[in-house]
């Protein structure tokens, strides 16, 4: 285990330094001069080159690159060009908002999707089966924006049982924080619950087919003790791998979700600096998301060689 | 709802196939012939040629001209000249929608193409190379270590808003998926006698690689590049509503959207439609891919 767990931790370094490097290409894809593009067609010559001197273009790319880790690993991300300020704190303020609406997405996706697919593997090829199953294919199919804008247009224009937009931090009004976390939530894990849904149920077809099922349930272990005690748990494998992954679409699909509505998430901040080219910003809100999504990837990882002991062995 | 499998057992790997894919029985062709069989194929197949044909006939079939604003026939509710209503400009929703299904459906088509380009020659590389493989697989891995879209953003706000961009920025993004999928199939065939036995005759790499591993790694990457068609198709939409995609002039279906967003609650047709158009494409693509799956590559089934 201890062997498994080190491999892992080992695993996630060249990720981490590719993902580094990427992140800090990116300001040199721009075509031209970055600081000439962020700073517009007003900007003097002298802000040019300040700004080149700050974001240190005028030495090389190597060196750059060195400079450039060596304040990312202190946590400094650099200024944020439009809204003049570090980077990092813009991020941090936006973080919780993001975090909250991700973690509650996955929630939903997996109350819906696990339940779902559970029902739709055992009465398969039934009414109920077809059901879930057709709302699955159609969850995969419609954009999260839309779904967003269908459920407000419903649910707080027509109906005014929730808010359209705006946003509590739960810790200060958990009622009203969650009451704005609702719909958004829904829309950004739909897709999700139908992903999960349709794994869940293949998964669970697999295992019911299994030899071990079919002894149990013919030394007269009841049916549902069979579904959930034993075949459940092993059907659930294959599914707790893809909640990393999972978190990981959340959290770049919030970005459009929260453009819906209105949510001061990292999302809107992206956003407003790519129509800004405030580089820095996006740069550093790249390299926090995929950060969080590697450490969420590899919480998920260990767990899963805690919840499944074969995994020791290879 | 799915047709049961009961073709199972004749895609690559337990065939020992050593023809070409363009010959008549290869796997791939045994497979297409049979998905004319299943119905969730045939519904999307049917979906998609209905949405291409649209977009193929769009000039012909609009019947007013996509960026034409009519001042006296804003905000009109469907109905009666523009049966899907006109936007706050007054241009026709309908031959907005028919146009965008042009760049929708070029740009996940290009996106599909690339990404099956890159798949096979790093995903071939990757598999079959060992020297290479973990050079290219940590690449990939750092790639997708990036949340999907917030990269496509982050890609978009540097090269810029232009729709050759956004393909490039999809395919950037979509790529490892497919790497990963072939390399998968690669060292799995790599394993299998026959390959060793075409080494023992001295056949090159290359030959080796397109001959005779590349026909039977096809199976699951048709159906990756289906399911890569639909995600390009979905993110471009979504990259068009945040405003970091095809540049707003253009009619796509995400800016429509997003323009409309504005007057939902007066005009809610204006984002209803094209919501639906990009729907049913994406339901299309992944009816098509789930159908193609079971047919052609049954253990993928997820």
């Amino acid at each position: 285990m201890t062997s498994y767990i080190i491999r892992r931790l080992l695993g996630v370094i060249p990720v981490l330094v590719l993902v580094a490097i990427a992140a800090f290409l990116l300001i040199h894809l721009v075509p031209g001069d970055p600081a000439m593009v962020m700073l517009g067609n007003d900007a003097t010559p002298q802000q040019i080159q300040q700004l080149r001197t700050q974001l240190g273009l005028d030495r090389s790319l190597p060196e750059q690159f060195v400079l450039w880790l060596r304040e990312v690993l202190r946590g400094n991300l650099g200024e944020s060009i439009f809204l003049g300020r570090p980077v990092t704190q813009a991020l941090l303020e936006r973080l919780p908002a993001t975090m909250q609406l991700a973690v509650l997405s996955l929630i939903f996706s997996l109350l819906i999707g696990i339940p779902s697919g559970l029902i739709a593997a055992v009465w398969q090829n039934t009414r109920w089966d077809q059901l879930v199953m057709a709302t699955a294919i159609g969850g995969i199919s419609v954009p999260s924006f839309w779904l967003g804008l269908a459920l407000m247009l419903v649910f707080s224009v027509q109906l005014g049982w929730l808010p359209s937009g705006g946003y509590t931090p739960l810790w200060e009004d958990a009622w009203q924080g969650l009451r704005t976390l609702m719909l958004p939530a829904v829309s950004l894990g739909f897709m999700q619950a139908a992903l999960i849904a349709r794994m869940t149920r293949s998964s669970m077809l697999e295992v019911l087919r299994q030899d071990y099922v079919r002894t149990a349930r013919s030394r007269g272990v009841g049916r549902w003790l069979v579904i959930l005690k034993h075949a459940f748990k092993n059907a659930m494998i294959p599914v707790i791998t893809t909640i990393g992954t999972a978190f990981g679409v959340l959290l770049g699909g919030a970005v459009v979700v929260e453009i819906v509505f209105t949510f001061p998430g990292l999302g809107r901040l992206v956003v407003l600096a790519v129509q800004r080219r405030d580089y820095p910003l996006v740069q550093g809100a790249l390299l926090l998301t995929s950060v969080i999504y590697v450490a969420v990837n590899l919480a998920v990882d260990l767990l899963y060689g805690v919840f499944d002991p074969r995994i020791k062995y290879e | 709802m799915s047709e049961p499998v009961g073709l199972a057992g004749t895609t690559q790997g337990s065939m020992p196939v050593q023809r070409g894919w363009l010959e008549s029985d290869s796997p791939l062709r045994q497979g297409l012939r049979r998905v004319r069989h299943n119905r969730l194929a045939v519904t999307g197949f049917s979906l998609i040629l209905v949405i291409l044909a649209s977009a193929l006939l769009a000039g012909q079939l609009s019947p007013y001209d996509p960026r034409m604003m009519t001042i006296t026939d804003r905000l009109k509710a469907p109905g009666g000249s523009h049966w899907m209503g006109t936007d706050n400009f007054g241009r026709d929703i309908f031959s907005r929608i028919l146009h965008g299904a042009r760049l929708s459906l070029q740009v996940g088509l290009a996106v599909m193409l690339l990404t099956t380009a890159a798949g096979i020659v790093f995903g071939m590389l990757s598999g079959y190379f060992r020297r290479l493989d973990n050079a290219i697989m940590r690449v990939m891995d750092a790639m997708m270590a990036f949340p999907a879209i917030l990269l496509a953003i982050a890609i978009m706000a540097v090269l810029g808003p232009k729709t050759v961009n956004v393909v490039i920025a999809l395919s950037i993004v979509y790529a490892p998926r497919t790497v990963r999928i072939v390399r998968a199939s690669v060292l799995a065939i790599k394993a299998l006698d026959y390959i060793e036995a075409v080494r023992a005759q001295a056949a090159g790499h290359v030959r080796i690689l397109f001959r005779h591993v590349l026909p039977n790694a096809l199976s699951p990457l048709v159906v990756q590049a289906t399911f890569t068609f639909a995600y390009a198709v979905l993110a471009e939409a979504s990259l068009s509503f945040v405003g970091a995609g095809t540049p707003p002039t253009t009619p796509s279906w995400g800016n429509i959207l997003s323009e409309g967003r504005v007057y939902m609650q007066a005009a809610p047709w204006i984002t209803i439609f094209p919501g639906l158009a990009i729907a049913a494409t994406v339901l299309g693509l992944n009816l098509a891919g789930d159908g193609l799956r079971d047919v052609l590559d049954p253990r993928m089934k997820t």
